[in-house]
C-alpha cells in the first residue's frame, strides 16, 4: 500500500506513482527509504537474514546514493529509537564492509547531535547518544572514545551557575545508555567507568529535589513510591552493575554477527564538548516515574521485572518511543505496542497499560492530547479482547482504591478518561464493587470521584441512562437532572419584584422586539441599590439584569444553539447592562442561578459571554472565588471553566502578538524592497503613505498587545490573590481551633493552586518577578509558599 | 537533518476521503483546497436522538468548538442523524479525525469527514422523504434512525 506524501501544497489530487520503464533516481531513493524504514518488521525471513540482505543492497548503492543513505540512517537513529539495535547492527555490517562509510556515518551523527542540542531537541539528542553507545557494541566506535565522551558529559556537573536541569540531562544521557553499553565499557575501561559513576553518585546526592512533590501522581509512598526519574535510573544502573552488567532483555541482533563485526576496524569519536549553556536553552523538565503494577499484579504468565531492574527501564523506554512514533495512527500504534519484541517473556499488557496511564497522568502535562490515550486504549481492547480489558479493569480498580492520595489534576484526567471509555462500552461497570464509597461523606475523594464520573457520563448520554446503569443504592451520587430554574415562572413567583416586567420582557422578545425596545422596557425596572441622586438609572442594577437574563435564558433554554442565538441577538442590551465590574459579576451569578443543574450549559455560555466581550476573564475568576460559588468550589466543572477562561486569555494575547509581528515583518519587507530598488524618487512618493499607514497600525497593535498583556497579568494576580486569601483563612482557622488542616477541601484547594502553575507555566514564567514581590513573599504561610517554591524548582 | 521519512510517519486519519459534496458551488480544485484547509467536520451515523449537548461534550475533547449545526429533516425540521462541528483551528479538527472518528457517541460508531464549510441550506437532509439519502434506501431496521429505510416503509 503506497502512502501519499503530505507536502502537495499546490496539487489538486493524489500523485499516482506511475511505473516507469527505467528506474528514476527519485524512485530508488524512495525505495531505499522504504527498505531501511521497514527492516525489522514482521517478515517471513529472519531478522538476521534481512539485515544481511539489506547491508548488501546498501553497500552496492553506496557509490551513487551515499549521502542519501547517510541521511536516512541518521534520521532513523534519531526518530526510531525503539529499533535502535536493529539499525546499529546495520551500521555495524556496513562499517565492516566499508570502513570509510562507517567513519562518515559517525561524523554525520556527531554533527546531528550538535544540531539537535542547539535546537533544544533533547529527547532526540538522547536517542542519538544511545545509538552512538550501541555502535560500540557493533565495533563501529572504540570504547575508550565513548568513555571520553561520557566523561565530557559528566564534567557538565562541575559547571557553575547553570540550571540544574542542564546537568541533569547530561547525567541522564550517560546513565540511560548504560543498559545498552555498560558491559562493553566496563570490560574495556573499568577504572574510568568507576570514577564516572562515583562522580554521578556525588552529583545525585547534592542535587535539589524540591520539585518532586509537585510532579508525583500519588503522594503516598505505598504501594509504589513515585520516584524522581534520575533516582530511579540510578538505582537501576547500580543494580545492573551489581549483576555484572548482565542485561538480557534488549534484543541484540549484532550478537549473531559477532564473527563479522569483530573483524571490523573501529573509529574514534572526535572529542565532543557539550555546547555551552545559553539563555535560550530549554532543557527537559524533570519527571517522576509512574508505577502502578508489580510482580504481584500479573496473576499468571511471565513475571513483571522489578521497579529497579534495568529491564523495566528498557521496556518502558521502548513503549514510550513507540507511542511517540505512532500516536497519530491509533491502530498502528496499538499493533506496534502489542508486537513488542520479547513480549512472551513479560506481562506486556500490564506494561502497556502502565506506560499509557503514566503518560496520561504525567505532570505538568501529558506528552500528547488526552483523548489520544482513550482512543488508543480502545484500539488495544479491540486487538486483545480476551485479555486487555481485564487488565484495564484491574488498573481502574486500583486507581479507585488509591484515589485518596492521587493528585487532583490526575483525578481530573482519570474522570475524563474513565467516563469517555465507558461511553464506548455501554457504560458497563461493576458499580457495586465500589459500594464502599456510599458510606463516606460526599466530599471525600472516592464518592466525589464516582459523582464526577457519573456527571461526565451523563453529559455524554442523558440523565435517565445514568439512573438506569447504577444500582439504586447509588442514587445520592447520581447527577442532578440538568433542568433550568426560571424564577419568574407562573403564579408561584408573582410576588417577586420584577415579575410583571419579566412577563412584559418575555412577550416583547417573543414579538421580536429590538434591543432599543427592550432597553426602554427595562428602564422601568426599579433599582434596589439605587442612590437618591442617580436619576439616569445607569448605574449597576442587579434586578434589571435578573429580569432580562432570566427571561431570555428561559425562552432560549431548548438547546445550546437557541441560547447562543439569544445572546447574539440581544448583545447590545447585555453589553449595556454589564457595563460595570459588578454588572459582569452579576450576570454570571444570574446565569449560574438559572442553570445551576446543567454545568455543561454554564460552561458554554460563559465561553460565549467572554468571546462576545460581555464579561471579561477577571470577572469569571472573581465569580469562581465568590462566596456564592463556595459550595461548588471543589466541583470539576468550575475548574474546567476557569482553565478554559485562562486559555482564552492566553490565546487572545498570542493572536494580537502575532498580528503585531506580522505587521512589523511587512514593514520590514517593504522598507528593504525600497532599499534594494533603483528608482528612489519614484518609490519614495508612493511609500511614505504606505509606511505611515503601517507604522500607525503597528503602534495601535503595540498598544493592543500591552493592554492584553496587562489584562492577562491582572487575571493571574486576581486568581493567585484569591487562592492565598482562601487558603490563609483556612489555615488560620484550623490553627486557632487546633484542628487538622488536611481536610478534603484543603487538599483539593491547594492542588488546584498547583494546577494553575502547572497548566499555565509558560505564561506565568513571565510574571515571576511580580508574583514574588507582591504575593509569594516570605510572610506567607509556608504551606502556600511551598507550592510556589516547588514551581520555581521545576525551572520550566 | 530535515528528512521526514514519509514512508513511516503517516497521518492517514487526517487524509481527505473520496466523498465530494455534489451540491458544492465551485470546481473540484476549489473543493479540494477548502477541504484541506477546513476546520469543519461532517459527522454521520448519529442517532436521531443525539443532542447538540452530547456532540459538544465529545468533540470539545479535541479543542474549543466554535459551532455545532444539527442536521435536520427538510420537511419535519427534526434531527435526522448528522451534524457539522466547526472548530476554531484546523489542528483541533485534525485531532477529532484522529481520535473521535470511528468511536462511539450515544452508543453508535460515528464517522467524521472533512467538510468544505457550512452554508445555509446544508443543514437539511437531501433524501426525497426529507431525511438523509442513506435512510431512503437502507434495508435494515435501525430504531435510532426512524426504523426501516423509507423505501422499505413505503412498500
Amino acid at each position: 500500500m503506497s502512502r501519499r506524501r503530505h507536502s502537495d501544497e499546490g496539487d489538486a489530487g493524489a500523485q499516482p506513482h506511475k511505473r516507469r520503464r527505467t528506474s528514476e533516481p527519485i524512485e530508488i531513493e524512495d525505495r531505499l527509504e522504504s527498505l531501511i524504514c521497514r527492516v525489522g518488521e514482521k517478515s517471513t525471513s529472519s531478522l538476521e537474514s534481512n539485515l544481511e540482505g539489506l547491508a548488501g543492497v546498501l553497500e552496492a548503492d553506496l557509490p551513487n546514493y551515499k549521502s542519501k543513505i547517510l541521511r536516512i540512517l541518521c534520521a532513523v537513529a534519531r526518530l526510531l529509537p525503539e529499533k535502535l539495535t536493529v539499525y546499529s547492527t546495520l551500521v555495524g555490517l556496513l562499517n565492516a564492509r566499508n570502513y570509510n562509510f562507517g567513519g562518515e556515518f559517525v561524523e554525520a551523527m556527531i554533527r546531528q547531535l550538535k544540531e539537535t542540542l542547539k535546537a533544544n531537541l533533547y529527547p532526540e539528542a538522547l536517542y542519538l547518544v544511545r545509538f552512538l553507545s550501541d555502535l560500540v557494541n557493533c565495533h563501529v566506535i572504540a570504547a575508550p572514545s565513548m568513555v571520553a565522551m561520557f566523561e565530557n558529559f559528566i564534567s557538565v556537573t562541575q559547571e557553575e551557575d547553570i540550571p540544574q536541569v542542564r546537568s541533569d540531562w547530561y547525567v541522564y544521557a550517560v546513565l540511560s545508555s548504560l543498559p545498552w553499553v555498560g558491559k562493553e565499557l566496563y570490560e574495556k575501561k573499568d577504572v574510568e567507568m568507576d570514577r564516572l559513576l562515583s562522580q554521578i553518585d556525588g552529583y545525585l546526592k547534592r542535587r535539589q529535589k524540591t520539585h518532586v512533590p509537585m510532579l508525583q501522581v500519588w503522594s503516598a509512598e505505598k504501594p509504589h513510591p513515585q520516584e524522581e526519574y534520575l533516582d530511579c535510573l540510578w538505582a537501576q544502573v547500580q543494580k545492573l552493575k551489581k549483576d555484572r552488567w548482565q542485561e538480557r532483555h534488549i534484543l541484540r541482533p549484532y550478537i549473531a554477527f559477532d564473527s563479522v563485526l569483530c573483524e571490523a576496524l573501529q573509529h574514534n569519536l572526535p572529542p565532543f564538548t557539550p555546547p555551552a549553556h545559553c539563555p535560550d536553552a530549554h532543557y527537559p523538565t524533570p519527571h517522576t516515574v509512574f508505577r502502578m503494577f508489580d510482580y504481584t499484579d500479573a496473576p499468571e504468565g511471565p513475571v513483571m521485572p522489578g521497579s529497579h531492574s534495568v529491564e523495566r527501564f528498557v521496556i518502558e523506554e521502548n513503549l514510550h518511543c513507540i507511542i511517540k512514533s505512532h500516536w497519530r495512527e491509533r491502530k498502528t500504534c496499538a499493533a506496534q505496542l502489542l508486537s513488542y519484541p520479547g513480549k512472551n517473556k513479560i506481562p506486556l499488557n500490564y506494561h502497556i497499560v502502565e506506560v499509557i496511564f503514566g503518560e496520561l497522568f504525567q505532570l505538568p502535562s501529558p506528552p500528547h492530547i488526552d483523548v489520544m490515550y482513550t482512543a488508543l486504549l480502545i484500539e488495544l481492547c479491540k486487538l486483545q479482547p480476551g485479555s486487555l480489558p481485564q487488565v484495564l479493569a484491574q488498573a481502574t480498580e486500583m486507581m479507585y482504591m488509591r484515589i485518596d492520595t492521587m493528585n487532583t489534576t490526575c483525578i481530573d484526567r482519570f474522570i475524563n478518561w474513565f467516563s469517555h471509555h465507558l461511553s464506548n462500552f455501554q457504560f458497563r461497570w461493576s458499580w457495586d464493587d465500589w459500594a464502599d464509597c456510599l458510606t463516606q461523606d460526599l466530599e471525600k475523594p472516592k464518592p466525589k470521584f464516582v459523582k464526577e464520573v457519573l456527571e461526565k457520563c451523563m453529559r455524554l448520554s442523558y440523565h435517565q441512562r445514568i439512573v438506569d446503569i447504577v444500582p439504586a443504592s447509588f442514587s445520592a451520587l447520581i447527577p442532578a437532572d440538568p433542568v433550568s430554574f426560571y424564577k419568574y415562572a407562573e403564579e408561584s413567583s408573582s410576588s417577586l419584584p420584577g415579575y410583571a416586567l419579566a412577563t412584559t420582557v418575555g412577550n416583547a422578545i417573543k414579538n421580536r422586539a429590538s434591543n432599543e425596545e427592550i432597553l426602554i422596557i427595562l428602564k422601568d425596572v426599579p433599582n434596589p441599590n439605587q442612590d437618591e441622586d442617580d436619576d439616569e438609572g445607569d448605574s449597576f442594577n442587579p434586578l434589571k439584569i435578573e429580569v432580562f437574563l432570566q427571561t431570555l435564558l428561559h425562552l432560549a433554554a431548548k438547546s445550546f444553539s437557541h441560547s447562543f442565538s439569544a445572546l447574539a441577538k440581544f448583545h447590545e442590551v447585555l453589553k449595556t447592562l454589564t457595563d460595570s465590574d459588578e454588572g459582569k459579576l452579576h450576570i454570571l451569578r444570574v446565569l449560574y442561578e438559572f442553570w445551576r443543574s446543567h454545568p455543561e450549559m454554564i460552561s458554554v455560555l460563559v465561553d460565549k459571554l467572554i468571546r462576545t466581550q460581555i464579561v471579561d476573564c477577571a470577572a469569571v475568576a472573581n465569580w469562581v472565588f465568590s462566596p456564592d460559588m463556595a459550595h461548588d468550589f471543589t466541583r470539576f466543572y468550575v475548574w474546567e471553566i476557569l482553565h478554559s477562561t485562562i486559555r482564552k486569555m492566553n490565546k487572545h494575547v498570542q493572536k494580537i502578538q502575532k498580528e503585531l509581528d506580522e505587521a512589523k515583518e511587512k514593514l520590514e519587507k517593504q522598507q528593504s524592497k525600497k532599499r534594494d530598488s533603483g528608482d528612489e524618487e519614484e518609490m519614495e512618493k508612493n511609500s511614505e503613505d504606505e509606511d505611515g499607514q503601517l507604522e500607525e497600525q503597528i503602534e495601535k497593535l503595540q498598544e493592543k498587545v500591552e493592554a492584553a498583556q496587562s489584562e492577562q497579568k491582572n487575571l493571574f494576580l486576581v486568581i493567585f490573590q484569591r487562592f492565598i486569601m482562601l487558603l490563609t483563612e483556612h489555615l488560620v482557622r484550623c490553627e486557632t481551633a487546633g484542628t487538622d488542616i488536611n481536610t478534603s477541601w484543603y487538599k483539593s484547594c491547594i492542588e488546584r493552586l498547583q494546577q494553575i502553575f502547572l497548566m499555565h507555566h509558560p505564561i506565568i514564567q513571565q510574571y515571576m518577578g511580580t508574583l514574588e514581590n507582591l504575593l509569594f513573599t516570605a510572610e506567607l504561610d509556608h504551606h502556600i509558599l511551598a507550592v510556589y517554591q516547588q514551581f520555581c524548582a521545576l525551572q520550566l | 537533518m530535515s528528512i521526514k521519512l514519509n514512508a513511516l510517519f503517516s497521518d492517514s486519519y487526517v487524509d481527505v476521503s473520496q466523498y465530494r459534496d455534489q451540491h458544492f458551488k465551485g470546481n473540484r480544485y476549489e473543493q479540494e483546497k477548502l477541504l484541506k484547509q477546513s476546520a469543519t467536520l461532517y459527522v454521520g451515523n448519529l442517532s436521531f436522538y443525539t443532542t447538540e449537548e452530547q456532540v459538544h461534550e465529545l468533540f470539545a475533547k479535541c479543542g474549543d468548538v466554535k459551532r455545532i449545526i444539527i442536521g435536520l429533516d427538510k420537511i419535519k425540521k427534526t434531527a435526522c442523524g448528522f451534524c457539522f462541528v466547526e472548530y476554531y483551528t484546523r489542528a483541533d479538527a485534525e485531532n477529532a479525525m484522529r481520535f473521535v472518528n470511528g468511536t462511539r457517541l450515544d452508543d453508535r460508531i460515528i464517522r467524521t469527514d472533512w467538510d468544505a464549510g457550512f452554508k445555509e441550506g446544508r443543514q437539511y437532509g437531501r433524501g426525497k422523504s426529507g431525511g438523509q439519502v442513506r435512510d431512503e434506501y437502507r434495508q435494515d431496521y435501525d430504531p435510532a434512525r426512524g426504523g426501516y429505510g423509507k423505501m422499505v416503509q413505503k412498500s
